[in-house]
């Protein structure tokens, strides 16, 4: 334990102080650069006090969008990346829960090697297999649909080696005392294992949900039809759709409204997610 | 309720590591059989074998009249105590009692009735609605007894479900669990490594070294004809004394010695039977230097040098005598109270 004394209090304040202004600072510009006019950033200096048209702004990408550029209103565009998110969130979930389950609890031929091979995939993020990837989904007809959107992203291997890693700190009697107490592999799962990983679980529903949230290059490449258009990449046709200066004080009420949901999650989700990271009940 | 029937059981793990050889054993309805050993004595294997935690490799193995080597432990009727609890960490004592209960199907209404039982006979009623971690180790241990209990098994399961408990709880769940079994009348299996524990629980102790069965029997008969220096050396506390019977022969007259079978080599001396009242007629009497002195309360350990000997003898006496250290003591010991050995073999010779 590191003495208490004053100087020391003061720097440590210090660091964290100057550490969150670095961290907020953007955000601050962007909430701030959503409520002016859209003359003010033809000048090239970036306001850093409100402007008058904060509710204007945001009326306009709710209900209109930038229809000019091809961008639809928000609101479909933040309903897609929440289904998409969703739907890798649950699939991740679930797939790495059944594998990690199966990794640890059961003895089959080659467990050792197939868990190197899940292991072997962190190393192929969506961006290294991109092209295949592309094409597969291609073949398959998925261009411009949900599950083209969040199938080839639900294989997790982060996820299956931290269930795997929470399964193996489970004391072993607990599935012998289940096994005694008549319960088969799929009831133990259930019954005992899901609700003692519970908070693990929440804590990767957030990661999960931010990762799907936050996909960008993925949606980009596999969505031509704007009805299947996510916030994250719609944000990009905004800056650079149209033939006119970028919409500055438009695209950052998008900014700021897409950066929503993912905060929203975390603090609901907060008790659990900390209590996921930090402890688990045994 | 039912016998079980152990036929040559043995137990080689894949890689050839062999646990368990050659077991022998019939353990009668009701019967109380503590199973006893150093670790790694192959004592909790063959319990998960009787549980169908561990495959059995070699052998049969019978609850009533069924040969039960290939079944699933939920369908052998048996119920376990685990060293560690294994409670369900996220139910409440209430569900954690009736799950097995619920796994097989048995009425909402039946499950009740059975649980409440079990929560009486333990007097863990009030802590129903908790869950285990709000409980102290004497609780948890009584929910995992109540968890075997509402079960009404063909036979119970212990393994070593004392050990996580401190010493005053222990004595005093023995008794309780031995009260509990005697009026239930369930056969049980009971492994420990803890010796007062066999000694005091047990209508038959088994003895286990290296994987093998060294004797059963009573515990007082295995306390007093042990039938191997193993056993000799693992029950009673203090250790028995061993002596090579040259060195006796040369401290002791011949007479003294005559009913001790000349070939046996090895000659055991509990450190009870060793007492420092005079020697009386046709009692041995031994003299040797105090080294330590131990008391403990209402008895007291001596720790003797005797000429010529080089592993200290202990004696076990009632009291604490008045004596220093340094000073040269004689003790007596009737000549029943010898036990022979055969040193190569461990052997009891009569």
């Amino acid at each position: 334990m590191v003495e208490n004394n004053r100087w020391g209090n003061f720097f440590a304040h210090l660091v964290l102080i100057l550490g969150v202004a670095i961290v907020i600072f953007p955000v601050y510009v962007a909430i701030i650069a959503s409520t002016h006019p859209p003359g003010t950033f033809i000048r090239g200096v970036m306001p850093l006090l409100p402007g008058p048209n904060a509710l204007e702004n945001y009326k306009t990408v709710i209900t209109e969008g930038r229809s000019r550029a091809g961008t639809p209103p928000i609101g479909g565009m933040l309903w897609n990346s929440f289904v998409m998110a969703m739907a890798i969130t649950l699939g991740k979930l679930s797939i790495s829960l059944l594998s990690a389950f199966a990794i640890v609890y059961f003895r089959f031929p080659f467990r050792i090697f197939f868990f190197w091979v899940i292991f072997l995939t962190l190393m192929l993020p969506v961006e290294v297999r991109i092209v295949p990837t592309f094409q597969v989904v291609a073949d398959l007809g998925m261009l411009n649909s949900f599950a083209g959107l969040s199938i080839p992203l639900i294989a997790s291997a982060t996820a299956t080696f931290l269930f795997r890693q929470f399964f193996m700190t489970v004391p072993e009697e607990l599935m012998e005392a289940a096994r005694v107490d008549g319960a088969g592999p799929m009831k133990f799962f259930k019954d005992i294992l899901m609700p003692l990983s519970i908070t693990n679980i929440a804590a990767l529903f957030v990661i999960m949900f931010i990762y799907g949230w936050n996909q960008y290059l993925w949606p980009l490449l596999i969505t031509t039809d704007p009805e299947y258009y996510t916030i994250v990449m719609g944000i990009q046709r905004m800056v650079t759709g149209g033939d006119s200066e970028p919409l500055w004080h438009l695209v950052m009420a998008t900014v700021v409204l897409a950066a929503l949901p993912p905060i929203l999650v975390i603090l609901f989700m907060q008790r659990l997610f900390v209590k996921g990271l930090t402890e688990t009940e045994k | 309720m039912a016998s079980i029937f152990m036929d040559n059981l043995g137990k080689v793990y894949t890689g050839g590591v062999r646990a368990v050889t050659g077991v022998n054993l019939d353990i009668a309805d009701g019967e109380m059989i503590v199973l006893v050993g150093p670790s790694g004595c192959g004592k909790s294997t063959l319990l998960r074998m009787v549980a169908g935690l561990e495959t059995i490799s070699e052998g049969s193995l019978k609850i009533g009249d069924r040969v039960v080597n290939n079944l699933e432990p939920a369908d052998r009727d048996i119920a376990m105590v685990f060293q560690n609890y294994a409670l369900y960490p996220h139910m409440t004592v209430y569900n954690n009692l009736a799950y097995g209960l619920k796994n097989r199907g048995f009425a909402k209404s039946e499950i009740q009735r059975r649980v409440n039982e079990a929560a009486q006979m333990l007097e863990i009623g009030q802590f129903l609605d908790r869950k285990p971690r709000q409980l102290s180790g004497g609780q948890r241990q009584r929910v995992a007894m109540g968890r075997a209990l509402v079960r009404e098994p063909a036979a119970f399961l212990f393994d070593e479900p004392l050990s996580n408990l401190d010493a005053k709880l222990r004595v005093q769940m023995r008794v309780e669990i031995r009260q509990l079994q005697k009026r239930l009348g369930t056969t049980s299996l009971y492994v420990t490594h803890d010796q007062l524990e066999a000694l005091t629980m047990a209508d038959r102790l088994v003895v286990l070294n290296g994987g093998q069965i060294e004797q059963v029997g009573t515990p007082m008969e295995l306390y007093s004809r042990p039938a191997t220096t193993f056993v000799a050396g693992f029950i009673g506390s203090p250790a028995m004394n061993m002596l090579s019977s040259e060195y006796l022969r040369g401290l002791v007259s011949a007479e003294a010695l005559s009913h001790v079978p000349t070939q046996a080599d090895l000659i055991g001396i509990r450190p009870e039977d060793l007492s420092l009242a005079a020697p009386k007629d046709g009692e041995i009497s031994l003299t040797g230097t105090l080294m330590l002195l131990e008391p403990a309360g209402a008895e007291s350990h001596l720790h003797l040098r005797f000429d010529g000997h080089d592993d200290m003898i202990v004696a076990r006496l009632p009291h604490v005598p008045d004596v220093a250290e340094g000073a040269k003591l004689t003790f007596s010991l009737p000549r029943g109270k010898l036990h022979p050995f055969d040193r190569a073999s461990g052997k009891r010779m009569a």
